[in-house]
């Protein structure tokens, strides 16, 4: 039994143009179940219904339809049950300008219903976990985007909750703070957290998360581990690079060739094949590209990354979208 | 005990964070200075009509109005803050936390209850300077009312800039609200000089039950009936305004 299940849930929403009242499915019916002390990842792109579902599952609006359970306590009849186990930490951050981290942080704890001494302890600990001490009564407003992360995450856990809500969390840093904060999730499992986070960055999905579901228009379209998601896609990716002018050309000479499985024409006069064996296919595909007098500029293969996983089952790469 | 202990919290956290730019309790009591200083002067022949023969006497007529619009427009011009705190992410951080939602509401609007006691001291005391002379018990009991004022009148503002979150319209229909209230409290132009009809619509606004009990106590009538009935009236709106605001503090989606 997980300590996130959900089943079925829904949430749409009403947009107003003019006299049109058009209904869109934010969410259309997501399935989840998440083990105790797993790094859960939502992929998919911005608009795809992941941080809706999030917000659900965090009591901040309620679901349309269907059921979930958090830490045993249900979505709709036990919120307070649900708040008192689950931390929430918004894509934007929650920190004010003005206030400490220090401050930040004994709010937080008192808004949890912690005594001040307690609350005052626990934030002397969380500075000093996150690094924070030393910057712990200047205003929020003086902290560089990593510090202020870094708060907004000791705030979500101050109350040392069973289950980790974590919108996007490196949307926005660079790549050291980004890796900074990898280390802070697995910090959070390690203490026996259950971490659900959403991402657009497959780097991200890939490497942190030991599970991960792909959504994309409100509806769960994959699940499972990075890896074993890669391997439902059989084979390799070539990619090839002709420019621009061959592009079409290159892609009517290797369709129908037999020893690839899928041609695809990019833009900016790439081509991505889908083979079985890239170690053998690259030699052919070049010769039959110099047979048709088409000059290749890049190859690479490279193994299907989750990407592929996307683009397979959405018809549309991750990159794009 | 929860909304309490909650209210205190919240409010405890407000009032902290505007002690550190007071500038703008100072700013909000600017344009009531202005018009103390610039505006008042011309009174005296104008409020004549409601037996003001001296400059005192006018003051007494105009400083209690004044004091009601600025309880009303500071009120009703909180949502404003709201909107930047919902916009960083605070309130929903608040919303994911057990803590009582009505909390997350009376602890701001009492806040702003505070910035209303300062600013209103500082009109006061200027006011002092110009000849106004009103009794301890009196000013308190006018204190009772421009408190009830302000709490509705944020209160109400935070409900609606829960529900819109466009400064640009919150502004306007803000604004829609004040002025026919305002007007209709003869805050700043004595309701008696209205023709009947607009005095009879006047008397259903508990504002300008306000205006008058705040008039009664600083002519020196603590026993006036308006009195009574500004605060039953302001208490009851105060209530129902409180209510729905905390609800939507439960229950706002964004």
């Amino acid at each position: 039994m997980g300590i996130i299940e959900v089943k079925g849930l829904a949430k749409s929403y009403e947009t107003r143009s003019r006299r049109k009242t058009t209904k869109v499915d934010a969410v259309a019916g997501v399935d989840l179940d998440v083990a105790e002390g797993e790094i859960f990842g939502f992929l998919g792109p911005n608009g795809a219904g992941k941080t809706t579902t999030l917000r659900m599952l965090a009591t901040l609006i309620p679901p349309d339809a269907g059921e979930a359970t958090i830490a045993g306590a249900n979505l709709r009849s036990q919120q307070a049950g649900v708040r008192a186990a689950i931390g929430y930490i918004a894509q934007g951050g929650a920190t004010t300008d003005d206030a400490t981290a220090r401050e930040e942080l004994v709010l937080q704890a008192r808004m949890h219903g912690i005594g001040k001494a307690e609350a005052q302890r626990r934030a002397i600990a969380a500075l000093a976990a996150f690094e924070l001490t030393e910057y712990a009564d200047r205003a929020c407003k003086t902290y560089s985007g990593g510090q202020r992360r870094r708060v907004d995450i000791a705030m979500g856990i101050i109350h040392r909750p069973k289950v980790v809500f974590l919108d996007e969390p490196t949307t926005g840093l660079d790549p050291q703070s980004r890796a900074h904060m990898w280390d802070e999730v697995r910090r959070l499992r390690s203490e026996g957290m259950t971490v659900f986070l959403t991402t657009h960055y497959l780097e991200e999905a890939d490497v942190l998360c030991d599970r991960v579901a792909i959504i994309d228009g409100g509806v769960i379209v994959a699940e499972g581990t990075p890896d074993t998601l890669k391997r439902e896609i059989s084979g390799d990716i070539v990619t090839v690079g002709v420019g621009e002018e061959f592009a079409e050309k290159a892609g009517e000479v290797l369709t129908g060739q037999d020893y690839l499985t899928e041609v695809e024409v990019r833009d900016g006069g790439m081509l991505r094949l889908a083979v079985e064996d890239g170690g053998t296919a690259v030699p052919r595909v070049m010769r039959a590209l110099d047979d048709a007098g088409i000059i290749t500029s890049t190859v690479e293969v490279h193994r299907p990354t989750l990407d592929d996983v996307f683009l397979t089952k959405t018809g549309r790469s991750l990159r794009e979208s | 005990m929860k909304v309490l202990h909650d209210t205190w919290l919240i409010f405890h956290r407000n009032v902290k964070l505007m002690l550190r730019s007071p500038l703008w309790v100072v700013l909000g009591v600017s344009q009531p200075v202005v018009f103390l200083l610039l505006f008042a002067p011309l009174l005296k022949p104008a409020l004549a009509t409601m037996g003001a023969h001296s400059q005192a006497q006018a003051y007494r007529i105009y400083v209690p109005g004044m004091l009601v619009a600025l309880a009303l427009a500071g009120g009703l011009y909180a949502g404003f803050d709201l909107l930047r705190e919902l916009a960083s992410g605070i309130v929903e951080r608040a919303r994911v936390t057990p803590v009582s939602r009505i909390a997350l509401l009376l602890g701001r609007a009492l806040r702003d209850v505070v910035v209303l006691v300062v600013q209103a001291a500082i009109i006061i005391v200027l006011s002092l300077l110009f000849g106004l002379t009103v009794s301890i018990p009196a000013l308190l009991i006018g204190y009772g009312i421009l408190a009830l004022i302000t709490l509705t009148s944020a209160s109400f503002s935070y409900g609606v800039a829960l529900k819109i979150k466009n400064p640009a319209v919150l502004g306007q229909l803000i604004n829609n609200v004040a002025q026919p209230l305002m007007l209709l409290s003869g805050t700043l132009l004595p309701i008696a000089l209205a023709p009947l009809w607009l005095r009879d619509t006047a008397n259903g606004n508990p504002f300008n039950w306000a205006v008058t009990g705040m008039r009664a106590l600083f002519t020196g009538h603590p026993g006036d009936p308006s009195i009574w009935k500004a605060f039953a009236m302001l208490g009851g709106l105060a209530v129902l305004t409180v209510v729905w605001s905390g609800r939507k503090f439960a229950k706002s989606v964004r």
